[in-house]
């Protein structure tokens, strides 16, 4: 693994640059928040963001994308067959992406593309995109990113993790697919070498290794919280499932689904037809365990008829099943979105903590 | 890549009233490409996704034995959105299939074995693929014993009525068939609810004998302390789940009992499994 040195002065011009080869998706302030989204011509990502309101899943996982176009024309060719939606799987780099947000690209993974069964919408985003990372060098009070097995400084998951070092950033190259890009930003020589050779690229030294590591610690002694799960784990389903809490932490839950909409991590999604005319379309969009549509049956009969049912949802989801699905720890990552702007200050740290070491 | 979201075109052959109150009718489908037929190659006891463009998508049991060629078999209720769409459709028109989905009856385990079948109203539909396939002359064999106990709430309302008189007069397999109550004096099999029927008809329980059980929440729930009671062992009895579906393949999240998803990892469970996980269906 080679790190770069890349001068804030070069930077936009390198990122501009880039776009000869690559569709740019970045951090923006829209309005109050910031959001990731394609970036316009000249568009540059704000790297001094603090968080996204919304994770960056949309990339790969739109809150609403077109799979199907249809025709109800019987004079129409093809009439009442479902049609493949035009795509756009060109090479695309998103930029800035905090380590913990691309992290959950990787558990989004498990769910859309196993050995039985591939999503094409999310396998052929998600490999056309090229991951360059900002390491968060001052997490906030929500983030519990380190109990998550990931972290500020995560590198496992990007292809590149850029760390802000004053006037340069510093640049861990994870992968050939981001080495490409800082190819075509012109960060490197023309053949990917990193010797230097170009104005504003310098050798790395043993030191650089030793900066970031310094701010890694840095960064990752400022998270005060953490969460245990280990318990949960070695815990039956059922017994966590009929603990008697589940009431109680659901008493302030407004089943308002602010938690999985901003989460990066929950996946669940409806299929709805869309008809104007003759025309329509078969979307794929975001729903939410929170709703009692989610589940409810034709008949009118409910699984999961009580809101604190659908709230213990949630959580039974993220913290259990998925451990004793997958065993690969839990379905979060600690960016502390729904802590932060959960309505009834329902947090899942507490949540977790109690599922773990509670009755 | 197969996209699983996409639906293979089919034409509807044929449609038929299925029961006297006119809410269910069986429809037939063919597939505009016959070699989606092959790549449709299915088990009984699995589900497909009815796909109707501007409609919507609904997860019906097969009701086809995977014996039968050149068509696939529904029997749908007519109950919400798509279904009563469905209705109104009319042979020759076009629309989509997904599938196969999700598990089937476990056939290579219940080898050699005795199958006790039980099912109630309209659930009746996988277990018609599921005779239909153990009938087939090379199949018959495979299998020992077989029981059926089929109850509706009236003579009218038995699915598949002609092919369950032809299957009474069959001496490799014991068809109990049952109705709430009928006001015909001529009825000439049992009158009584499901489970009452199984305690008189069903075989003893014993390592051979498995139970396949497909019907109503209320039936299911009044069947399997009777089955408790006969000595059935938990593992020994298999059920067939439904839950709200969208995709089907396990991705959109809505239709888990605990960590398993009833359309991928089921619809079929024993009971035993069942035990284990919460009961949100």
């Amino acid at each position: 693994m080679k790190i770069i040195k890349i001068d804030k002065k070069i930077w936009s011009d390198g990122v501009e640059k880039s776009r000869d080869s690559y569709r740019l998706i970045g951090p923006v302030k829209d309005r109050e928040f910031h959001q990731f989204r394609e970036l316009a011509k000249g568009e540059q990502p704000d790297m001094n963001y603090k968080n996204s309101r919304l994770s960056p899943k949309s990339i790969a996982f739109p809150q609403s994308e077109t799979m199907f176009i249809y025709d109800l024309d019987e004079k129409a060719e093809e009439h009442h067959i479902m049609q493949d939606a035009e795509k756009d799987y060109s090479p695309r780099a998103v930029i800035g992406i905090r380590p913990y947000d691309a992290k959950a690209f990787k558990i989004l993974d498990l769910n859309f593309n196993n050995s039985d069964y591939q999503d094409p919408y999310w396998v052929n985003a998600y490999n056309c995109t090229t991951f360059i990372s900002l390491a968060v060098n001052s997490p906030d009070k929500f983030d519990f990113s380190t109990s998550c097995a990931t972290g500020p400084f995560d590198d496992s998951a990007v292809d590149v993790l850029l760390v802000d070092y004053n006037d340069s950033y510093l640049a861990k190259i994870m992968t050939d697919k981001g080495l490409a890009w800082l190819n075509a930003a012109g960060f490197t020589t023309k053949n990917g070498e990193i010797d230097g050779a170009v104005t504003g690229v310098s050798e790395a030294g043993e030191d650089i290794y030793e900066i970031i590591e310094k701010l890694k610690a840095d960064a990752e002694s400022k998270i005060r919280s953490k969460i245990s799960f280990d318990k949960i784990k070695e815990k039956s389903i059922l017994d966590i499932f009929n603990a008697p809490f589940w009431e109680d932490i659901a008493f302030a839950c407004l089943n308002c689904g602010t938690c999985t909409y901003s989460c990066p991590t929950c996946w669940c999604f409806d299929i709805q037809d869309e008809t104007n005319g003759r025309k329509g379309i078969r979307q794929k969009n975001w729903d939410s365990c929170m709703t009692p549509l989610f589940t409810v049956h034709a008949t009118g009969h409910n699984p999961r008829h009580n809101d604190w049912e659908r709230t213990r949802q949630r959580f039974m989801h993220k913290l259990k099943y998925f451990q004793d699905k997958y065993n690969q720890g839990i379905m979060c990552v600690g960016c502390g979105r729904c802590v932060e702007q959960c309505p009834a200050n329902i947090d899942i740290r507490n949540i977790c903590n109690q599922m773990n070491n509670g009755e | 890549m197969h996209n699983p979201y996409k639906p293979y075109p089919v034409r509807i052959d044929d449609i038929q009233i299925a029961t006297e109150d006119k809410s269910l009718r069986t429809f037939k489908f063919v597939f505009l490409d016959p070699e989606d037929e092959e790549r449709f190659a299915y088990k009984s006891g699995q589900f497909a996704e009815l796909s109707i463009p501007g409609q919507g998508e609904i997860p019906i049991g097969i009701a086809s034995s995977p014996t039968e060629k050149g068509f696939v078999m529904f029997t749908v209720f007519r109950t919400g959105k798509v279904t009563s769409y469905l209705h109104e459709m009319k042979v020759g028109d076009i629309m989509g299939i997904r599938g196969p989905l999700g598990n089937w009856y476990p056939w290579d385990k219940l080898e050699g074995k005795n199958i006790l079948i039980i099912g109630g109203g309209f659930a009746f539909t996988t277990l018609r693929s599921s005779i239909k396939m153990v009938l087939d002359p090379p199949n018959r064999k495979k299998f020992g014993k077989i029981d059926v106990v089929y109850g509706a709430r009236t003579p009218g309302m038995l699915l598949y009525k002609e092919e369950l008189m032809e299957w009474e007069k069959r001496d490799d397999i014991n068809i109990h068939i049952t109705v709430d109550s009928t006001n015909d004096p001529n009825w000439k099999y049992h009158t009584g609810f499901v489970p009452t029927i199984t305690e008189k008809v069903a075989p003893p329980a014993d390592n051979d004998t498995y139970a396949i059980i497909c019907g109503p929440p209320i039936m299911i729930k009044f069947t399997q302390p009777v089955l408790d009671k006969l000595g059935y062992e938990h593992d020994h009895i298999i059920m067939s789940l439904e839950n709200r579906m969208k995709c089907g393949i396990g991705m959109c999240g809505r239709c888990n009992i605990g960590k398993e998803l009833v359309c991928k990892d089921g619809p079929v469970f024993t009971l035993e499994q069942l035990n284990k996980t919460p009961r949100e269906y």
